[in-house]
This record gives structure tokens, sequence and C-alpha cells, in this order.
């Protein structure tokens, strides 16, 4: 069993350090993911042909292979090193970040058509059409699908333990490497992970419950069995567990 | 005459002959193949209410949306209180005008659409205030105040605390007749405003135009079914046939002695349908 000491110098930094990593990730790729996706909602082809270049580039990026690029082939180009977690947050800020922005677009792309004329019958500049109308309209079908990227990232951060950055995952393969017992640690990894994805779907679903009621929609009813797992909320007519169950997918 | 069809072109300085605000010029419009207008003229005066019946598909909805800026001709120019709307005066030259240019002549310009649109994101007085807070600039107790009038004036006073889809459809087109009047434009296009609303629903609208008609001296552009109330607030109707003005004049004439033989058709179907 892993022993106390090793327990409050390894394991409970790195809980802190996949927390950062996380939030830092998920901050760069939320601004990606908005400016890359309302551009590529623009009239200007330019504008969209730029957009569009860095969603193909980087949505087909390896997250893990991108980052010992910049940890180990960029201070050869440039003679300078990036500070490990840097290079960890920028790499998947950057994939994730394009991976959000086709949630963004395609969020956009869904507002009526009939939004935007209003808006310009009434004079508003694009910029503005997109804060006070489309964007506002465009965010509560944007949240659940944002959720399941932000789960993914989270999982994602791991990967920062190849270029030593010593998140949980790292500190994990330390207490391996320093207890002859492996099982206990990963299996405790594992836990850790789900607590802190169920953490982050319960605050995803509060963020839904108030955007859909800023656009007047009333909150999605959840049963208390909805509320424990982990799945979608269930569409309009979910009157309670049983049924949900009975037609188990 | 309130409003008068010809093909006479416009030579730019019509601010100075004062009483016409709204004028198009030979305007063509294609969907692909299909020539919707074909050098379509015609121009409403200051302060006139010039309604448009024709069969569906005649076109006038994408007059309105010429109008609205939502659309642009192929060909010809429309002109709004002395100013180009498709068009902008460089030295002497009509150029492509600058997104800028629009904006500006735009404001002249007000909607109210069929099926309402009002922004679901916003409770009743914000979707009145926000555009006269952000495009014109006023400040937010004066829009407040300015919304709360017109609010009342549209008999909704008791709702501005509610988001668009808490009221019925006659509520919330109430509500967009006052989010287009917030912005004081000079013409108001209506189109087919009733259309989308349980029978019932209709009549409180009407009313509020109606009032609106005879109170404000308010410049408009209506496209209607609704033939008495067309008679009501009309100084002049234009009788449309696919894509081209077939007969015009007062009200009394076109519904009582219609000289062409589609008008005459055209009203008995949709008096029939009444
Ligand atoms: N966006 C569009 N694309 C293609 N055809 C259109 C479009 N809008 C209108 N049309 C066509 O143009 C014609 C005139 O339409 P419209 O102005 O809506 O007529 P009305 O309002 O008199 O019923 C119709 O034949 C319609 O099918
Ligand atoms: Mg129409």
């Amino acid at each position: 069993m892993m022993t106390r000491g090793m327990f409050e110098t390894y394991f409970l930094p790195g809980v802190w350090i996949t927390i950062q990593v996380t939030l830092y990730s998920a901050l760069m790729a939320a601004v990606i993911a908005f400016v890359i996706g309302t551009m590529r909602t623009s009239q200007l082809w330019i504008v969209r042909f730029i957009s569009g270049t860095y969603f193909e580039i980087f949505r087909g990026m390896s997250a893990l292979v991108f980052m010992f690029w910049l940890v180990f082939s960029l201070p050869l180009i440039f003679q300078w090193q990036l500070v490990p977690m840097f290079a960890g947050v920028l790499a998947m800020g950057l994939t994730y970040g394009a991976y959000g922005s086709e949630i963004v677009r395609g969020a956009l792309a869904a507002v009526p058509v009939a939004q935007r004329e209003a808006g310009l019958a009434l004079g508003f500049s694009r910029f503005d059409r997109l804060r006070r109308i489309e964007i506002p309209q465009a965010w509560p079908e944007m949240v659940p699908p944002l959720n399941n990227l932000l789960i993914e990232l989270l999982k994602c951060t791991a990967l920062v333990s190849t270029i030593t950055v010593a998140d949980m995952t790292f500190a994990g393969n330390l207490v391996r490497i320093g207890e002859s017992e492996s099982a206990p640690i990963y299996t405790l990894l594992l836990v850790v992970y789900f607590v802190m994805a169920f953490i982050i779907t319960r605050g995803m679903r509060v963020v839904e419950r108030q955007a859909k009621a800023g656009i007047g929609q009333a909150p999605p009813r959840t049963s208390f069995w909805e509320k424990l797992s982990l799945r979608e909320p269930g569409g309009e007519g979910t009157t309670g567990a049983p049924s949900k169950i009975g037609g188990a997918q | 005459m309130p409003a008068s069809v010809d093909s006479q072109e416009s030579n730019g300085q019509s601010r100075a002959s004062g009483a016409e605000l709204v004028r198009f010029n030979k305007i063509t419009k294609r969907f692909g193949d299909v020539k919707v207008l074909d050098e379509l003229s015609f121009s409403v005066d200051t302060g006139k209410h010039v309604t448009l019946i024709g069969p569906s598909g005649s076109g006038k909805t994408t007059i309105l949306r010429l109008l609205m800026t939502l659309l642009t001709p192929d060909e010809g120019s429309i002109v709004v209180d002395g100013d180009y709307l498709t068009h902008q005066e460089k030295n002497g030259k009509l150029v492509k005008p600058s997104e800028k240019h629009v904006r500006e002549v735009r404001k002249k310009i007000g909607m109210v659409f069929q099926q309402f649109n009002l922004f679901p994101n916003m409770k009743v007085l914000r979707n009145v205030t926000e555009a006269p807070r952000h495009v014109l600039g006023l400040p937010k107790d004066e829009a407040v105040h300015r919304a709360e009038e017109l609010i009342e004036l549209v008999g909704l006073s008791e709702h501005l605390d509610k988001y668009p889809s808490q009221l019925s459809g006659g509520q919330q087109q109430r509500v967009a007749i006052a989010r287009a009047l917030a912005m004081r434009p000079q013409v108001l296009c209506l189109d087919e405003v009733t259309a989308a609303l349980d029978p019932e629903l209709v009549a409180g609208v009407l009313d509020v135009l109606r009032d609106i008609a005879q109170t404000a001296d308010i410049t408009m552009l209506v496209v209607t079914h609704e033939m008495s109330f067309a008679r009501d607030i009309s100084d002049a109707v234009l009788m449309f046939d696919a894509g081209k003005i077939i007969e015009s004049g007062p009200p009394d004439k076109i519904f009582t002695d219609p000289e062409h033989g589609r008008t005459r058709e055209f009203l008995s179907t949709v008096l029939r349908g009444l």
C-alpha cells in the first residue's frame, strides 16, 4: 500500500497540477473555439479560409506528438526552451480549441436566419448581432457537447506526464516505481479522474440549465436517477427513472 | 397622389422636392433564372400608407425585403429620403455602397415580419430597448422610457418582464411592432403581419396598427390579405401580379371598382376566403 509520505509529497500536488493544466488548457481552448468558430461563420471568404485552415490543421494534430515537438524539436529551431507545463497547455489548448470551434460553428449555424434578419433590420452591426443575438441563442446548444469535450480534455491532460510535468498520472507512475505494488495507485487514479469528470458534468448541467432559462426555456427536469448518471439529460417527456431504465439504450 | 407608378428616372436630388420618401427605380430582381421583378418603378410619399396586394408569389415580400436591404437588386436603384440605398454617390458617380452608408440609410426603415422574429434570449422590454441603446446610442433610461411608452401603446405593459416564449403569437407580434417603432423609422414595412396568427388574435394586432396609422405620422408600406384593414388604413393600393403593378389607386376605387380583370379575380378569391 502507498505510504503516507509518497501520497502527500507526490500525489496531492499532482492532483493540483492536473486541475491547473485542465483549467488553463480549457480556458485557452474556449477562447480559440469561440474566435475560430465565429470566424468560420463569416461572410468574408478570407476569414473563413484562415479559420478553416486553422481547424483542419489542428484537428489532425496529435496532441501528444505536438507536445513532444514543442518540448524537444522547437528548442532546436529557436534556441529557447518552453516550460513543459506551458508546452502541454499550449498543445492541448490549440487542438481542443479546434475541436471546440466546430461546436461553436455548428451551434451558430443552427440559429435561425430570421434572427439574423431581425437584427439587420434593426441596424445591428455584425459584431453586435453575434454578441447580443446569435451567441446567446447558440450558447445553450453548445453546453452539452462542450461538456463532453471538457471531460476528454481532462483525461487527455495525463499526456503531460510524458513531458515531465508532475501531474497526478506522473505522480502515480512515481509511486508505482517507488513502491512495489502498482495496482492500488492506478485504481486510485481512475477513481480521481472519474470524480473530476463527474464534478465537471454536474457543473455544466447547472450552466446548461441557466443558459436555457436565459432564453426563456423551462429548465430541464431531472430525476434523481439522472442526477446520479453521467448521461445526457433526457429530452422532453422524461417523466421519471423507470421509463428511462425500461428503454435502456 | 400618394403613390405613383412611373418609369421616370430619379435625378438623385429628390430631398429638395420634399414629398417623396421612397423610390424604386427600374428594379430588377432575379432568383436564379427566375425574374421576380422586372424593371419595377414606384414611389411612396412621406406620411402615406401604401398597401401592396396581389396573389402569392407576385413579389410583394421581395419588394419589402429589397427596401429593408435583406436582398439586393440585380438592376436599378432604390432611393430613401433623398439618399441612395443601393448605391453611394462618389464624385458624381454612383458606386457600390459601403457597409456604413447602408447602415446609415437603413436606420430610416423598419420592418415587422410575418413570423415576429423576436429575440428569444431577451425579455420583452429588452427586445424593444436593445437596438435604440446599441444602434442609436440612446442612454438606458431614455431607451427604457421610450420602450415603455410603446409597449403601453400596444397594450402589453403587464408583460414587460416576460420572455417571448411566454407570450401568445398576437402578443409577440405587438411587441415586434413596438420594437420596430422604437427605432423611429421613417418608413415601416409590414409583411403579412397577421398571416401567422390564430384567427382570434388577428383583430388585436390590426387594431394596434389602425391606431398607429391614425395617430403616428409614419409612412407605411403594407402587404396584407386583410382587405377591410387595407381599406381602412391605405392612402393608395398597388395591385401586383407576376412582379408588375397592374393597377393602382385609392382603396375605394380599387376595392369597389377595379379596372383590371386580374384585380377583380384576385379580390373575389380573397374575399371569398373570409
Ligand atoms: N430566396 C428565394 N430564392 C428563390 N426564389 C425566391 C426566393 N424568395 C422568393 N422567391 C420567389 O420569388 C417569387 C416572389 O416571392 P415573394 O416576393 O415572396 O412573393 P409574395 O410575397 O408576393 O408572395 C416567388 O415565386 C418565390 O418563389
Ligand atoms: Mg409574401
